[in-house]
């Protein structure tokens, strides 16, 4: 089933023409009709034009050496629904944005047409990102393919499930906290987030400016490699992208990790880590030595304090960003007297209750009186965090970590209590505050019920090419990322 | 250590956030133990340490000051929720 292929496999059979992208397309929405009743990884999906982009493709295709250059033609890759994909709606999980059209394309679905992908679907998110188990949409929850009872983690988790059930080849998502490496870790697929500044956030919903990053998901850490080389990159319409040249990631995956040296934080192995996560870290750590690698224990200091400080920071650029959902100028409106009761009409009528608690959390930590005790502070501790990192990254190549401290947990399990959820991002959050890249990979099952482990590794500034070189590695010899959930 | 109090009414007008009275007393209480464990930064001492406010600071980015070409006027008004004459209506802020 062409659905179940990586890129590079499908991209193969296209090139020889052993299948058209038309077939690639259909197998994609035939699993979406018999599996996302179940799994709701799609708010919605435009098969019509999903088709028609396949039939373009198809053309292309024919033409004997037209495609050549594009490395995606006739892939599907999927998009959460906090990315502009031109005529087609945006709503990032929420209510207030009404029936919002996008006018234009995010600058990533830009290139990725340009690459000739076929960019289909909106994939179900925590309401504006906000979250860690997709259990904060206003259109409904996403359910994890290994076990429908659970969440597929968040905020990305319509992308993790949608990847992990092969309704696509491969889908975008955002990273603000965690919101990719955390839900590929439960479902059990590839989740990049690239270094802050290293893909243009131009037509990505803000949520916290100085953390978000666009990433992907995967079936493999090949196919990861060539989405970012499409996707990364200098753009002008994103201020705080970096003008910094773009590496043929691919071509760094040799499969020799020999004398690379990896760091485990002693800090990460916390009380409440699962045995069984920790027995899969232990096994791939080995795996890492087995194939060359130095382990070297390293310290980041600063750990415990890292969710307190995110959720100071990114509660207090959500309150600025989210000032624009205001019923003026798009989106759903509820009607004031004046201005301002309009405004708070709609944003109450709007918002959902995880991004109101945000909203009002941030806008408190800013308010009078109190910004130089939470936000200037936060942003002191931030800088502490970030040396911890960069002092480590003088000693190793990477660190390795676990993903998540617990396999995907039940569905109303943490809802009640949003400080418990918060501390479900606890191995995730310190990279997004540092700024450096991330990837989550497939490294084991806990046993009953079978659920998806991931581990992480954290790279350098602008090192994706040597946290991908050695995921590569690991995956090369191992099989975790081949199984499939039983649906 | 204990946190603050916090008005929320205070904190959710000037958020411009309605909230019923049930989600006033739900928030308090949440917030308050979030607030009460945030208070744990204080535990640290950052005399001296400058803040961060982006990873990758970039500074003063500009570009030249020419025309680009942006939305068309219709494609800028076509999701507003009131608009006549090529312009979005609002409530009277002006007696």
């Amino acid at each position: 089933m062409l659905n179940q292929l990586t890129i590079s496999e499908l991209a193969a059979k296209l090139a020889k023409r052993e299948v058209s992208a038309r077939e690639a397309v259909q197998s994609c929405l035939d699993q979406i009709q018999r599996v996302d009743g179940k799994i709701h990884a799609f708010i919605s999906h435009d098969a019509a034009d999903a088709l028609a982009q396949a039939d373009a493709a198809d053309k292309l295709l024919i033409q004997a050496g037209s495609g050549a250059s594009r490395s995606l033609l006739g892939i599907p890759v999927a998009v959460k629904d906090v990315l502009a994909v031109k005529n087609q709606p945006l709503n990032c999980g929420s209510k207030i944005l009404g029936k919002f059209i996008s006018p234009y394309d995010a600058t990533v679905v830009e290139k990725l047409k340009a690459a000739g992908a076929i960019i289909f679907g909106r994939l179900n998110m925590d309401e504006f990102a906000m979250g860690s188990s997709t259990e904060n949409s206003a259109f409904g929850i996403t359910r994890n393919p290994w076990d429908a009872e659970r969440i597929p983690g968040g905020s990305s988790g319509g992308s993790a499930a949608a990847v992990a059930a092969d309704e696509c080849l491969a889908a975008l998502g955002s990273d603000t906290g965690g919101s990719i490496r955390q839900p590929a870790a439960l479902c059990g697929c590839v989740g990049l987030k690239p270094t802050y500044g290293r893909v243009s956030r131009y037509g990505l919903v803000a949520f916290a400016s100085s953390l978000d990053q666009i990433g992907t998901f995967t079936k493999d850490v090949r196919d990861a490699a060539t989405l970012l080389r499409v996707i990364a990159g200098h753009d002008a319409r994103d201020s705080t992208s970096v003008p910094q040249p773009v590496p043929d990631y691919s071509a760094a995956l040799t499969g020799d990790i020999k004398e690379l040296k990896l760091g485990l934080p002693k800090e990460y192995l916390i009380g409440g880590l699962d045995v069984e996560v920790k027995a899969a870290l232990d096994a791939a750590v080995k795996q890492f030595e087995k194939l060359g690698a130095e382990i070297v224990e390293i310290s980041l200091p600063h750990t415990d304090y890292a969710v307190a400080t995110y959720y100071i920071i990114a509660t207090a650029e959500a309150s600025a960003n989210l000032a624009r959902f205001d019923g003026i100028r798009y989106g759903a409106r509820v009607d004031g007297k004046d201005p301002v009761e309009l405004y708070s009409r709609t944003r109450g009528a709007g918002f959902g209750p995880e991004v109101k608690r945000r909203i009002i959390l941030g806008t408190y930590v800013l308010s009078s009186g109190y910004y130089d005790a939470y936000y200037l502070r936060a942003q002191k501790v931030r800088t502490l965090i970030r040396n911890d990192f960069l002092k480590a990254f003088e000693k190793v190549d990477a660190i390795v970590t676990p993903t998540s401290p617990t396999a995907a947990f039940k569905i109303g399990e943490k809802s009640d209590d949003p400080l418990q959820m918060y501390l479900s991002d606890i191995f995730t959050i310190s990279c997004n505050l540092a700024g450096i890249c991330g990837i989550s990979i497939p490294c084991g099952f806990t046993k009953s019920p079978k659920l998806p482990i991931g581990l992480q590794l954290l790279g350098k500034p602008f090192g994706e090419e040597t946290l991908l070189k050695i995921v590569h590695a690991y995956e090369m010899n191992t099989a975790w990322h081949k199984q499939k959930p039983a649906m | 250590m204990a946190a603050p109090e916090i008005d929320i009414k205070y904190v959710a007008h000037l958020a411009r956030l309605h909230l019923t009275p049930d989600e006033e007393k739900k928030l308090g209480a949440q917030l308050g133990h979030i607030l009460g464990y945030i208070e744990k930064l204080k535990e640290l001492d950052v005399a001296g340490v400058e803040p961060t406010a982006h990873a990758v600071p970039m500074v003063n980015v500009t570009r030249a000051d020419e025309v680009q070409p942006w939305l068309p006027h219709d494609e800028a008004l076509r999701n507003a929720p009131a608009k006549a004459n090529g312009l979005f209506i609002v409530p009277k802020i002006v007696e």
